[in-house]
């Protein structure tokens, strides 16, 4: 109930102001888009068929650059969670490059891979990797030493315990670490496409502000949150399945 | 189908913020195989810690374990373990958690199936296959995972008060369970209670434990007939002699 009504109040709230303020003026409406203006925008990119083209070129960017993090996040965090000697070689680096912004280094992306589809995927799989990796290494290296107890008394061996004890148990939190590599990919492909691209979401809005059009940032801000919650949401059901029996309460 | 369990020596000491903490002291003891023996004494004794090294998931600091002559040096699914707090597996349903065991040792599934519902159905839960751990009852949740650890037919079970979330009724039905189990197969089972009438009616043997660090104190051979009378005289001559012994160890816990 209240879910549902959550986005319809917002977009209320939205034209309240921006049509208020257009008839009091109590700012310069050109800097307040109203909803009626994004979704002009909208249709206008929408025939020349460029938005269509932008949502597909980030989106491209996003998947690879986040798939690749996610492999390499769970490939690696598997070695360190299971093989100590990994883990002591992995960790101190990982701990040293994760509190450097990643922005410090896209410059440096911009430099080595170019300016096109190369520097982007690589930056987002950069800066996502981070935090998936910590959090797919916790939960594994969290899961409960009872139960592994009680599966090796059952008669598992160490490809049992790892393939029905481990890795269910850990799901959930592997499932969240993915949720927030996601979220951050749709964060950073945005900066990544302002320090120079020819097409994407990122540089729509770079567009709309070098062309003071407004209603084209609005409309490729909401663009990405569409894209960020339609994805958050597949991410979800699919944390649901990995709770299992977990998830009633 | 059953083992010898030796106990020679036995000494554990935990480290405790740099601190030596020991919870066992030299136990020695020969479990015949066959018996059903239980462990009494007060509540931080090391009768967990024990079992804990007899199941191979602890080693101790001194002495060893032997199973039919063999040193433990881990678990293994011939020692079968009810843990005190269940350790259910949570993704897998109650049937799930019971076929574990026997889907490891690569059982078709239909004998699974079967195998499951059979222990399910001995500790009544037969109506609440396809629940989850998380919606059961302390109770039901102990009693499945006593169907899980006997579902894998292990020669050996170590139950730590596999009883002690029932209520009085369920708790007595699953002795006289038991105890009909073990007239059948026999198994060697070290049985951890704090109920001395629960000790009587089940053990060929009681041992109790001294307060902490865990020692023997005393070994009480339980003479009385297989199916036993819970009101009879010599069933209440033990009652009261184990408790006595049980009460003076408890007491100098508090001193
Ligand atoms: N992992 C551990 N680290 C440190 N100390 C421990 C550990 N496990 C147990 N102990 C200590 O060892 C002693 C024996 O504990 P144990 O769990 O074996 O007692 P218990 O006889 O099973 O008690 P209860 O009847 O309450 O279950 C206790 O003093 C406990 O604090
Ligand atoms: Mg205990």
């Amino acid at each position: 109930m209240i879910r549902t009504l959550a986005l319809p109040a917002a977009l209320l709230g939205w034209a309240t102001v921006t049509y208020g303020n257009r008839a009091l003026e109590v700012m310069n409406p050109a800097l307040l888009p109203t909803p009626g203006e994004v979704a002009a925008v909208t249709v206008a990119l929408a025939r020349d068929g460029s938005l269509a083209r932008d949502v597909l070129v980030s989106s491209g960017r996003i998947v690879a650059g986040f798939g690749l993090a996610a492999v390499a996040a769970l490939a690696l965090g598997l070695a360190v969670a299971l093989y100590a000697p990994a883990r002591l070689a992995v960790e101190p680096l990982v701990e040293f490059l994760r509190p450097i912004p990643p922005l410090a280094f896209l410059p440096m992306f911009l430099v080595w891979f170019g300016l096109g589809e190369t520097s982007k995927v690589a930056f987002i799989a950069y800066t996502t990797f981070f935090p998936m990796f910590v959090a797919v290494t916790a939960s594994l290296l969290r899961v409960d030493v009872m139960l592994l107890r009680a599966a090796a008394s059952l008669g598992a061996t160490r490809r049992d315990l790892l393939r029905r004890v481990v890795l269910p148990a850990a799901l959930p939190g592997i499932v969240v670490a993915l949720r927030l590599g996601f979220g951050l990919a749709i964060f950073v492909i945005v900066g990544a496409e302002f320090m120079g691209a020819d097409a994407g979401l990122g540089n729509l809005i770079m567009e709309g502000r070098v062309f003071f059009n407004p209603a084209q940032i609005v409309m490729g801000a909401l663009l990405l949150g569409v894209l960020g919650s339609l994805v958050n949401g597949l991410l979800v059901a699919l944390e649901r399945r990995a709770l299992g029996g977990r998830a009633l309460r | 189908m059953s083992a010898r369990v030796q106990l020679e020596g036995l000494h554990k000491t935990f480290g405790v913020d740099g601190h030596a903490a020991p919870a066992l002291s030299d136990v020695s003891l020969e479990v015949h195989a066959g018996e059903l023996l239980c462990l009494l004494g007060p509540s931080g004794c090391g009768k967990s810690t024990l079992l804990n090294i007899v199941a191979g998931f602890l080693p101790p600091t001194r002495g060893r374990v032997l199973v039919d002559g063999a040193p433990v040096t881990g678990p293994g699914p011939e020692r079968g373990v009810v843990f005190q707090e269940y350790v259910l597996f949570p993704w897998l349903t109650v049937a799930q958690n019971v076929e574990f065991g026997p889907r490891l040792q690569g059982a078709p599934a239909e004998r699974c199936r079967a195998i499951a519902a059979r222990y399910l159905h001995m500790v009544g839960l037969s109506e609440h296959a396809a629940k989850f751990p998380v919606q059961l009852s302390g109770g039901m949740k102990q009693r499945v995972a006593i169907a899980r650890a006997l579902a894998n037919s292990p020669s050996i079970v170590l139950m730590d008060e596999p009883f002690g979330a029932l209520d009085a009724q369920t708790r007595e039905v699953l002795q006289e369970e038991l105890s009909r189990i073990q007239r059948v197969e026999h198994k060697t089972i070290i049985f951890v209670t704090h109920s001395i009438r629960e000790a009587v009616y089940l053990a060929d043997r009681v041992v109790v434990l001294n307060r902490a660090p865990g020692r023997i104190k005393e070994i009480f051979t339980i003479k009385l007939p297989e199916a036993r009378d819970r009101f009879a005289p010599e069933f209440t001559r033990y009652e009261s002699e184990i408790t006595r012994l049980v009460k003076e160890e408890v007491a100098r816990v508090h001193e």
